[in-house]
């Protein structure tokens, strides 16, 4: 086998898989609505019905969450508004008993995983700590250090493997973190070890301010993978159909014993990074309304119309089924959290040390104290 | 580091000059009390000549301290289904300390495994497989090639607990063979037990003795929570008479008196413990009956037993052979003087390495705190009323 024959196996497709073009319409040039011609099969019809309604209600979501940062009652919101296909099609190729390693960008996936919406924005609420149980839903706390959880879900990996479970280990990664060590060390380990883990990089071609051009000179991030020897592929991140394909390879591959997988989504952060980031500072508006564009949410309504998979009345149906979340999550976000400082002594290690026992009483004398 | 390393293993598979704490002890190398600083090269003669094995003198050796680290390992997997051992050279070689000697042979390649040469990926390796229900046991080569794997033990390995609120508990042991005192090359000699000390949610131990290398090592592997177990690496070779099996260490977490005295304790720990030791015994030897506290556990700290030392003695000297400056030491002379301020006859006294980054092979025994600098220290405790003069002047403690 040559040379260009071993990467050929590795390497992504030269332009990112598509399956439906910006206008909704079946992508060209094949006007496919079977599989792609690079080998991913198109997803069950009623699969991608139920990815739109989550779509739908991930946007929803959004808006309310960014809506209560602005009220006070989060103490920062990252939103991934314009990567719902990404979100959605990550956690729709997982089976439950999966692991999901997600990063702080990540909100809109975990509630598609059906994880108490008020659990997942516990720690962007203020709170210290995760909120939700990680191994009851098998989705490790929203990592905030860069790229860290892409070797602790090669870790998972190995365990599951070792304990004779047939699930995987799926990390969600930004376009920026590719550029940490972790990342590398990562891909490294799981080719070497060959554990059932995907990288799913969600390129939204921001790093806080700084663009792709100046995080990678890789013709395209997917193009990582082949260095480590991992099989890796494009995709066009706001086709949800194409996410969702190519993640199910991608979990089938490693599922069966492949090895890891790395998949690059291209997709755009319409919001700036944070609330307390101002993104017109480093891109212009004209940018941003491209994207608009080239909306996945619109997409794919377009697509499933055309379709005949989804009618007026199921759109409405999605938006008012949304509606209602969000005024479970406002309502339940408007209640005051109880916090409990005490607490904070309490899971430093599984009993506190003498030390942390004395602290604690320290504060309890410090709040117990008359206000003078 | 592979290269090196190998080297350095080679170089070092002859036992090493420091003896461990039972040993009989040298010669005390002190002639008469003095407060002055000896004439430099008197002092660095006699650490040199200590530092020449001894054969006069007939040790009981049955275990050296990587031998009992080996066997705490060995049982760990026998015992426990969840234990593993990964990390850099550990497997078929059996480590450059060969701390798991024959453990792959034994275990096989699922239990005890080679990995890419990666740190941070190391332990991550480990969080992700001790979140999956194993109890990961991962050895860093050297002290200073840990640091690629700071950020993972500092904001996964010590927090996740917490910020899982209980949920997750990651029971592992991240092994690092640390300090001085063999002769190694740079970035090979570090103390680093301080960076770690200092993080919430890590515990930290460095055994002294050959049987505290085997208990503390099988109660790392027990516990519910990281440990960094940092093994003094001149103390390898170091052998006591010991059979693993009935139990005699203390439990985890508490300090050992391991010589008991009236006049004054020393508080060291790790590669400290034997060098106190010595000093007690020159001590004896000129009539000064000195108590050596081994703290075992840097973290959680038995501020029982150290303080129960020092209200009885009254005076208090710490060693440690780490740089000084916001160390382990500080802390602990912090401690003792807050709650002991009454018991106490003279300021607490730290003897510590210098602030430098660790010295090359013919210089560290200028470095390392050896027996005269304990003593000179001790002379410092004021026992004839006298002020200690020598950090008032606001000048160099020449």
């Amino acid at each position: 086998m040559s040379h260009r024959q071993v990467a050929d196996g590795l390497l992504p497709e030269p332009v990112p898989v598509r399956f439906v073009a910006e206008d909704g319409t079946a992508a060209p040039p094949a006007g496919y609505q079977g599989d792609h011609p690079a080998g991913y099969g198109a997803p069950a019809d009623d699969l991608l019905v139920e990815a739109y309604r989550h779509m739908v209600l991930g946007r929803r979501f959004d808006r309310q969450a960014t809506a209560l940062t602005k009220q006070g009652r989060l103490a920062v919101y990252p939103s991934s508004r314009g990567q719902e296909a990404c979100q959605i099609a990550g956690v729709l190729a997982l089976r439950a008993d999966d692991w999901l390693f997600p990063t702080y960008r990540d909100c809109v996936a975990l509630v598609a995983r059906g994880l108490d919406p008020v659990e997942v924005l516990t720690l962007l609420r203020g709170d210290w700590h995760c909120g939700y149980d990680p191994a009851a839903t098998r989705v490790a706390p929203q990592c905030t250090p860069l790229a860290t959880q892409t070797i602790h879900a090669v870790g998972m990996a190995e365990a599951l493997r070792r304990r004779g479970e047939d699930a995987v280990a799926m990390a969600f990664v930004g376009d920026g973190g590719t550029s940490e060590g972790d990342f590398h060390e990562a891909l490294n380990y799981a080719a070497v070890l060959r554990s059932p883990v995907v990288f799913f990089v969600q390129n939204n071609k921001y790093a806080i301010s700084v663009p792709l051009a100046r995080q990678s000179a890789a013709p395209a991030l997917a193009y990582k993978g082949v260095g480590y020897g991992i099989r890796s592929e494009q995709v066009d991140g706001n086709d949800l159909v194409a996410v969702l394909s190519v993640l199910t390879e991608a979990v089938r591959h490693a599922r069966e014993g492949g090895g890891p997988f790395l998949v690059e989504a291209h997709t755009y952060r319409i919001e700036s990074h944070t609330n307390a980031d101002d993104a017109t500072r480093y891109r212009d508006a004209g940018e941003v309304a491209r994207w608009e564009a080239a909306d996945p949410l619109a997409r794919l309504e377009t697509y499933l119309r055309g379709r005949g998979l989804l009618d007026t009345a199921g759109v409405e149906a999605a938006h008012e089924a949304a509606e209602e979340y969000a005024a479970r999550v406002r309502d339940r976000m408007n209640a005051e959290p109880e916090t409990d400082p005490f607490e904070l002594f309490d899971h430093v290690f599984a009993a506190p040390t003498p030390q942390l026992r004395e602290q604690r009483a320290l504060l309890a004398a410090e709040l117990s104290a008359p206000e003078e | 580091m592979t290269a090196m390393s190998d080297s350095m293993s080679e170089s070092m598979s002859a036992p090493p000059a420091t003896t461990p704490g039972p040993k009989p002890r040298p010669e005390p190398s002190r002639s008469t009390p003095t407060r002055q600083p000896r004439p430099e090269p008197v002092a660095k003669a006699k650490a040199k000549s200590k530092s020449k094995p001894e054969p006069s003198a007939p040790v009981p050796a049955s275990m050296s301290m990587a031998q009992a680290l080996n066997a705490a390992l060995r049982d760990a997997l026998r015992e426990d289904e969840r234990v593993l051992v990964f990390g850099e050279d550990v497997g078929p070689l059996g480590g450059v300390f060969r701390v798991t000697d024959g453990l792959t042979r034994e275990f096989g390649e699922e239990r005890c495994f080679d990995t890419p040469l990666a740190e941070s990926g190391i332990v991550g390796l480990a969080v992700g497989m001790a979140m999956g229900g194993f109890r990961p046991v991962v050895e860093m080569q050297f002290d200073a090639f840990a640091y690629p794997a700071f950020e993972q033990i500092v904001s996964h390995v010590a927090k996740t607990r917490n910020r899982t609120r209980g949920l997750l508990s990651l029971p592992m042991v991240i092994r690092i063979p640390f300090a001085g005192g063999i002769g190694g090359v740079e970035h090979h000699c570090d103390s680093s037990e301080a960076y770690y000390a200092h993080t919430p949610g890590l515990k930290v131990v460095t055994p002294a003795t050959v049987e505290d290398a085997y208990w503390l090592l099988r109660d790392a592997i027990a516990d519910p929570d990281p440990v960094i177990f940092m093994e003094p690496k001149r103390l390898y070779w170091a052998k006591e008479e010991f059979t693993p099996g009935e139990r005699r260490a203390p439990g985890f977490g508490r300090a050992a008196v391991r010589r008991a005295g009236g006049d004054a304790t020393l508080v060291a720990y790790g590669p400290g413990v034997p060098v106190a030791l010595q000093a007690a015994e020159a001590a004896a030897a000129e009539g000064r009956s000195l108590e050596v506290v081994d703290l075992r556990t840097i973290v959680p700290f038995d501020d029982e037993s150290v303080m129960a030392s020092v209200r009885r003695t009254g005076r208090c000297v710490v060693v440690q052979e780490a740089q000084g400056f916001a160390g382990v030491g500080a802390e602990i002379a912090a401690r003792v003087q807050e709650r002991c301020f009454h018991s106490l006859a003279a300021p607490v006294l730290r003897v510590t390495g210098f602030d430098i980054p660790y010295p090359p092979p013919k210089l560290e025994h200028a470095h390392l705190p050896d027996v005269d600098r304990i003593l000179d220290a001790v002379d410092r405790l004021q026992f004839d009323d006298r002020p200690d003069v020598l950090h008032l002047s606001g000048g160099a403690a020449s």
